[in-house]
């Protein structure tokens, strides 16, 4: 077999796999408390006295079902799946009674979007810099910002978060620090609210594009620099083709490709870093949602957002593989 | 691999660098075994003094002298990213080596495991797994169940090594004049392994201290024992920044900071070393 | 036929090129073409021949003004003659040589594994090297390459392809008609044929043959593979260690080797009818980074005596077209 179907099925297969073993990772997980969770989610949620009989009834219940208490293991994990595949992960017990889904929904575009910005623009801009420091290696304003870049690389995600917070919260207020958007503003397509968004996403954007630049940066660097050695790029030199030419056409053109597959196997990394970034400034995207239940007790919520986590992320690799081919031909004929 | 770290220290500006920064940090960390104090004892010293020369680091709103304090939480800290690499080798290397020798099946089948450890995002399930620990939830723990789950990148690249280093003609040339495996494995590719096994411990060491300082300002772990992470949680509990006491805060994340560039840049020296594309561009005139 | 006599396409005169390299405190010198100097005449395939440390490929990369540090030129020229116009190569600035470059000067690079942009297709290969210089507009451009391959018995189809969907004889193919598309005066060939099979090789030749009858270019085709250079060279030089020994028409030099290595490279090639054990030459190319004293293929030469270790030998003319380097020719009694 041979050609881009082969490819497609071995890909879907792989996305399969991804969430067939984190679902189970996630079951494990759950399943290996000597713990009654029930009683003590239900103490933790109920812990403010105004929570009505039924309603404790109806959480004990649904959670029960969840945390897959009834029945054997065997049982308990089928019915686990199930709820997982219709994606009913019951009421969320800290804003009882909206459905743990309806909460997602609203959080998810949020977190969709902060990373898909801040992930294209990191990924863009590093790959750029850095090929552009690999081609032209004696350039000093590159090989400082390859310092620069390389300097907040190792720096996990909420550290760098934090460090912002207290630059822009203390020493130059001139950024929102906190939410999506300003407070009590209606959220209609205006400009006025599109504009609040933008304002309020560039910290957290910030944030993220700090850390991740230097990763792109110094990756591609190195493939260019092995890349210009390679015969088609000293080739082409010789034919004398335009340096931008050949710094476009042959040496980031195929440099991009291993970039392409670098960045399906980060998107797990950058998951993590968005989402504990957006619980340093208050982004209301499930980041800020999954601490928020934990610390409320709310065993579906969390449940539900590990999930969504690993379902969505494994979705987006899946995107970008099925892209791939576009980049790199040779794909096509494995 | 001992010729290789004495040449790397005496030419490689960015190796002599790390090294430095995690010298210093770690003579820190061992100040903890000459502390006066036990790393929980709270109020033994006048709460929310600014640095000087009796109290270096000022003390915290538990009146806590800070410079101790901060050894003991280093200390726990560097232990805590150890531990985790360490028993993250263990998977890395058996998965990696294996699927790089053996090839074919196994191989596609080790990496299609692997693949899927990549792509799951691991904070959120962690998060899971402090949520139905809540108080059981122990240091070692939390450092089995990250190696579990943080040993697949750097078994890709072991394998990649591995990979090469089978095909490689020094192999074969091996097997040919009769040299036994376990030979062949120790005197030919292990100087080809242990730099890779090097840089991508350093790499895991640094990822997991930063995933338990992620988890520990959160609250979602052991916040009695005093990690970097958990100093900080209870600096942001007594609103240190907000009440002025910013040297709770700036303490230990410029010493964390030091710890992550450091390991960074020994990993990063290491990895160059080991291309010998890049040695040969530092050429002179 | 012009009655005017033109000068030589490619005149080397003692180039010297050395890798230096200062790497971990440790400063190193390979003295890889060492004070070599020849010339090559218009419509002529000059054939260069040597082992792989020879110094061929970095006397390619010189006369092709490819320098890249750790290579210097330390001495000597390269002065090219091009339809009338004299230059030397390593003068010019970098828009002259860009402007000379594939039009005047092109190369077929040995390993055609990798030589074409494995992520576009064939055409844009042939645009970014020659497009600019045929200067008509891109449908006749390409219909002048597609003529252009019909000529050498390439079909127009690969202009669609992908590098790896042609075989290795395929790509060397492509890659010579590149080389030739804007008619060159010199092309520089390196081990064109050396990663192919027998049956393919020998096809490759004849096209390159074929493509030179033709455009009357040069060729300097340089490989180590003698029995090729019998068939397609009409003159011969052979290097050693970074110098150059002999020199002299193809025919001349197989028939009567002067120097004692050209004698043996001869000798070892298999010939029909011929039963009798090959020798190895003992020893090893020397390490051009300490080469031994005087002339260099001493240690391995069975007509060495004195002289031959202490001092370097000149070039000799032993006949107006044939020249050696050698205290001792063969054909001449040893010391």
């Amino acid at each position: 077999m041979s050609g881009y179907p082969a490819y497609l099925l071995t890909r879907l297969g792989q996305f399969a796999l991804v969430v067939f073993i984190g679902i189970n990772i996630a079951f494990i997980v759950t399943h290996a408390t000597p713990i009654d969770p029930v009683e003590q989610s239900i103490a933790a949620a109920t812990q403010f006295g105004s929570t009505s009989p039924e309603a404790i009834g109806l959480m004990r219940q649904s959670l029960k079902e969840l945390y897959g208490l009834e029945g054997g293991l065997g049982d308990q994990y089928l019915a686990f799946w199930r709820r997982i595949a219709v994606g009913d992960f019951g009421p969320s017990l800290s804003a009882f009674p909206t459905p743990v889904a309806t909460l997602i929904g609203r959080a998810l575009p949020w977190t969709a979007g902060l990373l898909v910005v801040s992930t294209v623009l990191t990924w863009l801009l590093g790959n750029l810099l850095g090929g552009l420091a690999g081609y032209y290696r004696r350039n000093r304003a590159l090989r400082f910002a390859g310092v620069l870049a390389m300097a907040f690389h190792p720096i996990p995600y909420y550290v760098v978060a934090f460090v912002l917070l207290i630059v822009f919260g203390y020493l130059w207020p001139v950024l929102p620090l906190g939410g999506g958007y300003q407070m009590n503003m209606p959220r209609t397509l205006s400009w006025a609210f599109i504009g609040s968004v933008l304002l309020h996403s560039i910290l957290p954007v910030l944030s993220l594009a700090l850390v991740g630049l230097g990763g792109w940066f110094m990756g591609m660097r190195s493939l260019v620099s092995n890349i210009v050695t390679e015969d088609y790029v000293v080739y082409a030199e010789l034919a004398g083709v335009r340096r931008r030419r050949i710094l476009g056409s042959y040496v980031m053109r195929n440099a991009l490709v291993p970039q392409v597959t670098g960045l399906a196997m980060s998107l797990g990394a950058i998951f993590n870093g968005a989402i504990i970034t957006e619980q340093v400034f208050g982004y209301p995207g499930i980041g800020t949602l999954l601490v928020s239940a934990v610390y409320a007790g709310d065993y579906s919520l969390v449940l539900g957002i590990t999930t969504v986590s690993i379902v969505a992320v494994s979705l987006a690799v899946l995107v970008i593989d099925l892209a791939y081919p576009l980049l790199d031909a040779r794909v096509r004929v494995h | 691999m001992g010729r290789t770290l004495i040449d790397l220290l005496r030419f490689n500006r960015q190796f002599a660098t790390g090294l430095a920064l995690l010298v210093v940090v770690t003579a820190f960390a061992s100040l903890s075994f000459f502390s006066p104090y036990a790393p929980n004892d709270s109020y033994v010293v006048p709460p929310d003094l600014p640095p000087d020369w009796s109290y270096p680091m000022g003390t915290t709103s538990r009146g806590q002298d800070l410079l101790w304090l901060l050894s003991f939480a280093i200390r726990n800290t560097l232990l805590f990213g150890i531990a985790v690499a360490t028993l993250s080798r263990l998977l890395a290397l058996l998965i990696g080596l294996v699927a790089g020798y053996c090839g074919g099946l196994i191989d596609r089948a080790l990496m299609s495991l692997n693949d899927s450890f990549i792509v799951i995002p691991l904070f959120p399930i962690l998060v899971l797994f402090y949520f139905v620990m809540r108080d059981r939830m122990s240091w070692g723990l939390l450092a089995l169940m990250m190696a579990c789950l943080g040993w697949a990148y750097d078994a890709r690249l072991i394998r990649s090594v591995a990979m090469s280093l089978r095909t490689r003609e020094f192999t074969e040339t091996g097997i040919f004049s009769g040299m036994s495996m376990r030979q062949i494995l120790v005197e030919e590719h292990l100087p080809y392994v242990l730099p890779i096994v090097f840089s991508t411990t350093m790499n895991n060491i640094n990822w997991s201290i930063g995933l338990e300082v992620t988890l520990s300002v959160l609250g979602f772990t052991d916040i009695n024992t005093p990690t970097i992470g958990v100093l900080i949680y209870w600096a942001n509990q007594h609103t240190a920044l907000v009440s002025g006491i910013w040297w709770w805060i700036f303490f230990p994340v410029l010493l964390v900071v030091m710890t992550f560039i450091g390991l960074f840049l020994l990993a990063v020296s290491m990895n160059e070393y080991i291309d010998p594309r890049s040695r040969l561009g530092r050429t002179g005139p | 036929m012009s009655g005017q006599l033109p000068g030589p396409v490619l005149a080397v005169s003692g180039l010297q090129a050395y890798y230096r390299t200062a790497a971990f405190g440790v400063k190193r010198e390979v003295r890889a073409v060492d004070n070599v100097s020849f010339a090559i005449e218009a419509n002529e395939i000059y054939g260069l021949a040597g082992e792989s440390s020879s110094g061929k490929t970095t006397l390619i990369k010189t006369i092709a003004n490819a320098i890249q540090p750790p290579l210097q030129v330390l001495g000597g020229s390269v002065m090219l003659d091009l339809s009338g116009r004299r230059l030397d190569i390593h003068a010019i600035d970098a828009r002259e040589l860009a402007a000379i470059r594939w039009k005047h000067l092109s190369y077929i690079m040995q390993g055609s594994m990798n030589v074409l942009n494995p992520v576009r297709r064939v055409r844009h290969s042939f645009v970014d090297f020659a497009f600019r210089h045929i200067g008509t507009p891109m449908p006749q451009f390409l219909q002048l390459v597609r003529d252009h391959l019909q000529r050498l018995h390439l079909t127009p189809d690969v202009l669609e392809a992908y590098p790896h969907q042609l075989s290795g004889g395929m790509r060397q193919r492509v890659t010579i008609a590149l080389a030739t598309v804007c008619r060159p005066e010199l092309i520089i060939a390196d081990e064109p044929t050396t990663a192919l099979d027998v049956v393919v090789q020998k096809s490759v030749l004849a096209m390159i043959h074929e493509i030179q009858r033709e455009l009357r270019s040069s060729i300097l085709f340089v490989t180590h593979d003698m029995s090729v250079h019998a068939n397609l060279s009409d003159r011969l030089g052979i290097m050693y260690a970074g110098r150059l020994v002999e020199e002299g028409r193809t025919a001349d030099v197989f028939r009567q080797p002067r120097h004692p290595y050209t004698a043996h490279l001869i000798a070892s090639l298999p010939r029909m009818g011929d039963a009798a054990a090959k020798q190895g030459l003992a020893g090893a190319p020397p390490n051009l980074a300490d080469p031994p004293p005087g002339c260099r293929f001493h240690p391995r030469c069975p007509r060495a005596s004195d002289i031959c270790r202490q001092q370097t030998p000149i070039m000799q003319w032993h006949t107006p077209s044939h020249r050696a380097a050698c205290f001792h020719p063969v054909g001449e009694p040893a010391a």
